[in-house]
């Protein structure tokens, strides 16, 4: 008997087949991942089953019973829950009335709020989901978000909770938690549909696996069968080499640094950066780790000039560079790749030929006198496209039209494709899939591998432990640490990020 | 924008079109009067005969700028609702230099009047310019307080000094050298309309080809992104705003030195707002305003001499006008009528 089947699902929009005859099943009281690559049909087809999207054809069982969900409604009553990527709680209402919410406990007519309390505790103590029902859901963490979406679809009955990508908002110890609660969620029965493109989540926490790969199944196995390995082939259609390594042993010349650099942060609140000193040698990356919102988005517009630093100085290949704007600094020779490509680093509705040359538009090559110089721009865009295998249909597509990988790589080319000798490389892979991370994690290697400085802002520990030379450790604004790679284990790595540094 | 998408925006708009005279006959024959009388006179005041065409050409042609000028500032993101006001001072600026440089050669006259008059509404452009680069202050509030004070100041000054000494409030009759050269005799087709054309073609070559251009285009669809880029996103916002306000001034000049040859106070029946409707529909193409400008000049003559000579009150092709901007810049209402929903692909589904 499975708790949920679904068979031949085809769901289109446009000409896209998301889903084409894709099957699932999940057994009850199993973790079930269920793996692929962005765009491969992860979503759609558990929003089909949440009654988010109506199927073109194929069919739905639910404990073996046909079932027909029109919408959410529909599959809540038969035992289907789902917590979104993007929460949906009223941010300025407390817990305890985002929970009930729809389903409100009810005395004379009144919300029974006492009732509601005691419910929600039932739950939280049950499966260790610890909450605050009276804290409003703004002053709690993302972590705790999560657990509040998690209670609200188990107090609504839910048997099969669908969780859509939900490690990709956590710190890696509120990762640890949340499979807590996963597994003690499946001793009762409950079955857990998990999303993700993470093969080292997947392996960690489930039981069985099914992989995605563009809109079809490739298959289900049971995870004690399964390696890393025989995963990513399963999810790309074939396995990635490892990373030409050659790691050139870093040259003395320092091309980046920052010394004691601070941004204040706003009034009565602690500095943003806090005295951050750090100096990039040529040939080296220097990865800066820790757990997003420490920091690293101040460190970034601070090296790029988006922001002007409150205290200390920028210096780039000797020359004081400290005030200057984004213009200026990569005039400089700095190749930057922004931590929100959609917000700086394109220009969504313009086409990939102008975007290709968003930054060196004013240089030589592509303008004179004022005006562009639209054949050599746009051997410039094919270039790249040629280059740095951009998927597009033409360079004239706008660049919203691209998927996010492919924005990343005419991005990636686009700066490194430029002359430079510093890489400021903020989230270069975030939300991209297995294939595009690793063709841009090797130009970053190939950038410093001719004799590139590279500074490394990543919130996956992964890449910041596979591509840096060094590791500086950022908390709270402070480097707390600078080392050699080697020389850290993940667990410390761990502590440091999480601002536990007397365990170290 | 391809050709392609220029095609189709072109068919959208003229459904557009068709679907507000549908809904304009209604009107008209549910107001008892009869449709065809109606409409056959709006089109023969509009399009039927020398005299006609020219009343179009005339009516069409402030418009010409006035879009040209919102069309132009929306590329840089920036809502210009002040055209009105540009227009006015611009057309003072035009008519008083015009009259106080009889000296010179006409040719001279006119060119120098009639960059004043852009000059005066590039400076009007360029307070809620500065203003917004350099306080954020919104150029919707700052453009509209700005008409207020344009409409005002430009007939306290005539009021005060440039009176004709008659009876009504207006300066003296240009002469005839300062005016613009009649491009038709008989009618008042002046060169303005072929100012206006080659105002659009100017700028559509800015938009398309220029650096400039380039970088206004990334500051109105993605100011971060320009930032980033190293763009001065302030200096192009103040530019583009001060292009925007002189091409609206120029519409005040082309009105005062080529139409009414004089200026005369709260001589605008709402040009820089109906420009905003033009560069609605124009949308993202310069030379579409040309188009657009004629429809709404069309309009305009033919519902004139419906009015004359049918009787049949003005308001009902005001009335057209308005839907016609409604089933436009509602796109999503008008294709949901029309069952033409664009096809998004990948769009909410793409993303597993």
């Amino acid at each position: 008997m499975y708790a949920v089947r679904m068979e031949n699902i085809t769901k289109r929009f446009g000409n896209v087949a998301a889903n084409d005859g894709v099957h699932f099943a999940a057994l009850p009281g199993e973790i079930h991942g269920l793996l692929g690559e962005n765009g491969a049909g992860k979503s759609t087809l558990m929003r089909i089953l949440f009654g988010l999207y109506r199927a073109d054809s194929g069919s739905i069982y639910v404990n073996d019973q046909p079932a027909r969900i029109t919408g959410p409604r529909d599959a809540i009553s038969l035992g289907i829950g789902m917590v979104h990527q993007h929460f949906m709680l009223a941010e300025h209402l407390t817990v305890a009335e985002n929970i009930v919410a729809g389903c409100e406990p009810r005395r004379n007519g009144l919300l029974d709020y006492g009732r509601a309390r005691r419910q929600i505790c039932e739950v939280s103590d049950r499966y260790g989901l610890e909450v605050d029902p009276g804290a409003r859901v703004e002053e709690i963490s993302v972590g705790q978000q999560q657990r509040v979406e998690i209670i609200k679809a188990l107090m609504r009955g839910a048997q099969t909770l669908i969780l859509d990508e939900p490690t990709a908002v956590l710190t890696p110890p509120e990762v640890d938690e949340l499979f807590a609660v996963m597994r003690a969620l499946r001793e009762p029965g409950t079955t857990i549909v998990f999303i993700t493109h993470k093969l080292k989540e997947t392996m960690e926490v489930s039981d069985r696996v099914t992989v995605l790969r563009d809109g079809k199944t490739i298959g289900t196995i049971d995870t004690s069968d399964a390696t890393p390995d025989s995963l990513v082939e399963m999810m790309v259609g074939r396995s990635l080499p490892a990373h030409d390594d050659q790691r050139v042993p870093p040259r003395e010349a320092v091309l980046l640094e920052l010394r004691d650099v601070s941004v204040a942060g706003r009034k009565g609140s602690r500095a943003r950066l806090d005295g951050v000193s750090l100096a990039v040698r040529s040939g080296e990356v220097l990865g800066i780790a820790g757990v997003d919102g420490n920091g690293q988005l101040e460190l970034e517009e601070v090296a790029t000039g988006l922001r002007r630093p409150s205290k200390g100085r920028i210096v780039l290949i000797g020359q004081d560079v400290t005030g200057f704007d984004t213009g200026r600094i990569r005039e400089k020779g700095v190749a930057c790749i922004p931590s929100d490509r959609l917000k700086r680093g394109m220009v969504d509705s313009l086409s990939l030929a102008r975007n290709s040359v968003l930054g060196v538009h004013r240089s030589s090559d592509f303008s004179r006198r004022g005006v562009l110089l639209e054949n050599a721009l746009r051997e410039h865009a094919q270039g790249i496209v040629d280059k740095y295998d951009v998927r597009a249909e033409s360079i004239d597509q706008t660049m919203g039209s691209l998927s996010g990988g492919n924005q990343q790589k005419m991005l990636v080319g686009r700066e490194l494709g430029r002359p430079h000798s510093v890489v400021i490389a903020a989230q270069p892979t975030r939300g991209l899939d297995v294939g595009a991370t690793h063709y841009i994690r090797e130009q970053i290697l190939a950038s410093r591998a001719s004799g590139k400085a590279v500074l490394l802002i990543s919130a996956e520990l992964d890449e910041v432990l596979e591509l840096s030379d060094r590791i500086a450790v950022i908390y709270e604004g402070r480097i707390v640490d600078v080392r050699p790679t080697s020389s850290f284990t993940e667990r410390e790595l761990g502590l440091l990020m999480t601002g536990q540094r007397n365990e170290v | 924008m391809g050709l392609r998408g220029n095609a189709s925006r072109f068919a959208y708009s003229a459904i557009a079109v068709l679907l507000a005279l549908l809904i304009g006959a209604v009107l008209i024959g549910a107001s008892g009067y009869s449709v065809m009388e109606a409409y056959s006179n709006l089109l023969m005041g509009a399009f039927g005969g020398v005299y006609s065409l020219a009343t179009t050409v005339v009516m069409s042609t402030p418009l010409l700028f006035t879009g040209l000028a919102v069309a132009f500032a929306f590329q840089c993101g920036l809502f210009n609702v002040g055209a009105e006001g540009q227009l006015y001072v611009g057309a003072l600026t035009s008519a008083v230099v015009a009259l106080a440089l009889s000296g010179l050669p006409p040719a001279l006259r006119v060119i120098i009047a009639l960059a004043a008059g852009a000059g005066a509404g590039a400076a009007l452009g360029f307070v809620p310019g500065y203003l917004k680069a350099k306080i954020g202050a919104h150029e919707v509030i700052t453009t509209i307080m700005l008409n207020y004070v344009a409409i005002s100041l430009t007939t306290f000054l005539v009021k005060n000094y440039f009176r004709d000494p008659g009876p009504v409030d207006q300066t003296v009759l240009l002469p005839s050298g300062s005016r613009l050269p009649e491009l038709v005799p008989g009618t008042r087709v002046s060169l303005g309309v072929v100012i206006g054309i080659l105002a659009v073609a100017l700028l559509d070559h800015v938009m398309r080809r220029s650096v400039l251009g380039y970088e206004i285009q990334a500051v109105g669809r993605n100011p971060h992104a320009a930032e980033y880029g190293g763009v001065n996103v302030r200096a192009r916002t103040v530019q583009a705003m001060m292009i925007s306000g002189a091409v609206a001034g120029l519409a005040g000049s082309v009105e005062a030195m080529g139409t009414l040859y004089r200026f005369i106070p709260y001589f605008s029946p709402g040009y820089g707002f109906t420009g905003i409707a033009v560069a609605v529909i124009a949308g993202q193409s310069m030379w579409a305003v040309i188009p657009a400008a004629v429809l709404f000049g069309a309009l305009q003559s033919g519902g004139q001499s419906m009015q004359l000579f049918a009787g049949i009150p003005m308001e009902l092709m005001t009335m057209v006008q308005g839907l016609v901007i409604l089933f436009v810049a509602a796109p999503t209402l008008g294709s949901m009528l029309l069952g033409l929903r664009r096809r998004l692909p990948g769009k909410g589904g793409g993303r597993a």
